[in-house]
């Protein structure tokens, strides 16, 4: 993709453009969104601008990168299973994965389409909302985007409404960072005080977000990921063999490591013989852990949870172990398989330094009260 | 269940990649990992649950038949890894 030019810009650029927003440029990425440190990037990983040997997240970590080093004031990431909260709590960043459906995905390099959202980052709760605001709403042109009628979240982040929070037990368990549990937790006391109520629930079935995440999502880019095949997007190895050895050799030299990783494990899942055990079952339990979060915004406004298990970690630290780079997704991976949208609020930081990002679920096209409980935690960081 | 070497060739070649021997390797030990992580899902009761992978609420989504503009050929064509004039040129696919 590297001599690609699109031939039109995504609905969401537009809609910026049309509102008077100057582009400055595309930032780095993992390859087709899949990591979660910058490290599966074509041209190399992003630094975290706090700490030079440190991660930025993934996968859009550029897009953090340069909000945080205040390059922009505003950038758009991508979201498949929490690639701008995790980056946005990694840099110490608001970051927004919007509802399903509530942003168009025209223009968007598909990686999981039952996922993906394109998702704004900003270093104050106003500038988010007004992104969001701006970028949102039916597009003719994505035929999953919804006609909704979005309120004028700016203008709307002042309230004096008091909400319900659940706590999400399962997340303050083994794994989770002793100093980001306090940092939570101060949070929740910070919105206890001003009047909020937050009580303990329990999503039992988030449990087996991750080995859904990594049934669905592969299963999905496996094959959105067939148009790369050398003959329309650029790269074209081989072209004097047959048309089955110049996709095969197009495909083996044109995508990274990681992106083989998940095609093979998404054409595993879905490949016959496999299909019940793997793509089904996790189908199903993606319906169960929906229901869950159904049942849950039936007694409370908002989920608060950690964003990520660890703070930022080191470029290097996980990029040889697949599963543990998959695991430092654990929270933000359920809103992403259900359609909730979600925010990650940079509340403090470890005794180190590094931000830590506390995230809150709403229901579906709730954004409202995501914005508004961002705004509040705002006045006490 | 450990996912032999014949079993990655084979997903390697339904997925049109060609893997060198240490790849095949390398996948082989990954993929078993993460699939050992995966099996997990045996153990969720899902009787009763019916699949579900639509993210909103969606209804059928409906337009005219109408004749409208495409993207401009030469933006399009300008991408193509080789092109002979309004066309995408691939190797020969039919028969000599």
């Amino acid at each position: 993709m590297d001599s690609y030019v699109p031939p039109y810009d995504a609905t969401a650029v537009t809609r910026l453009i049309d509102a008077g927003a100057v582009i400055i440029g595309k930032t780095n990425m993992d390859e087709f969104a899949m990591g979660s440190s910058n490290e599966t990037s074509y041209y190399g990983p992003v630094k975290n601008p706090f700490d030079h040997t440190l991660t930025p997240g993934g996968s859009s970590g550029g897009s953090a990168a340069a909000v945080a080093q205040k390059i922009v004031p505003i950038a758009l990431g991508s979201e498949t299973g929490g690639s701008v909260r995790q980056p946005a709590a990694f840099c110490g960043l608001f970051g927004l994965k919007p509802s399903y459906g509530s942003v168009s995905r025209y223009g968007l390099v598909a990686h999981a389409s039952s996922t993906d959202q394109i998702s704004p980052l900003a270093s104050n709760v106003r500038d988010l909302a007004l992104v969001y605001k701006t970028a949102c709403g039916r597009d003719p042109n994505d035929s999953t985007s919804v006609a909704f009628d979005h309120p004028d979240y700016p203008g709307l982040l002042e309230t004096n409404g008091k909400l319900r929070i659940g706590i999400q037990k399962e997340c303050f368990a083994e794994g989770l960072d002793s100093e980001i549990d306090k940092v939570v937790r101060d949070a929740i006391k910070a919105l206890e005080h001003d009047g909020h109520t937050c009580v303990d629930i329990s999503l039992p079935s988030t449990e087996y977000a991750i080995a859904c995440y990594y049934i669905i999502t592969p299963a999905e880019a496996s094959a959105n990921l067939a148009r790369f095949d050398g003959v329309r997007y650029g790269l074209r190895v081989g072209s004097d063999e047959s048309l089955d050895d110049m996709y095969s050799k197009t495909r083996s030299v044109g995508f990274g490591r990681e992106v083989k990783r998940r095609i093979m494990l998404g054409t595993y899942a879905l490949s016959s013989g496999y299909y019940d055990a793997y793509y089904l079952k996790a189908s199903k339990v993606r319906e169960l852990i929906r229901r869950e979060y159904e049942d849950a915004f039936s007694k409370v406004d908002l989920i608060v949870s950690p964003t990520t298990p660890t703070a930022a970690f080191r470029l290097g630290e996980k990029i040889d172990d697949p599963l543990a780079m998959y695991l430092s997704d654990i929270y933000t991976i359920p809103a992403s398989l259900t359609g909730c949208p979600a925010i990650s609020v940079p509340f403090s930081r470890m005794s180190d330094g590094r931000p830590v990002g506390v995230q809150f679920t709403a229901s579906y096209f709730d954004e409202l009260s995501l914005f508004q409980i961002a705004h509040i935690l705002e006045h006490w960081i | 269940m450990p996912l032999s070497k014949e079993q990655v060739k084979h997903v390697a070649r339904l997925a049109r990649l060609k893997l060198s021997l240490k790849e095949t390797e390398e996948y082989t030990r990954e993929l078993t990992t993460i699939l050992n992580y995966i099996d997990q899902l045996k153990s969720v009761n899902t009787e009763e649950v019916p699949a579900w992978n639509q993210s909103a609420t969606m209804e059928n989504v409906f337009r005219e038949d109408e004749i409208r503009l495409s993207l401009p050929r030469e933006k399009v064509l300008g991408n193509a890894a080789n092109r002979d004039d309004e066309y995408f040129h691939v190797p020969r696919v039919i028969g000599r």
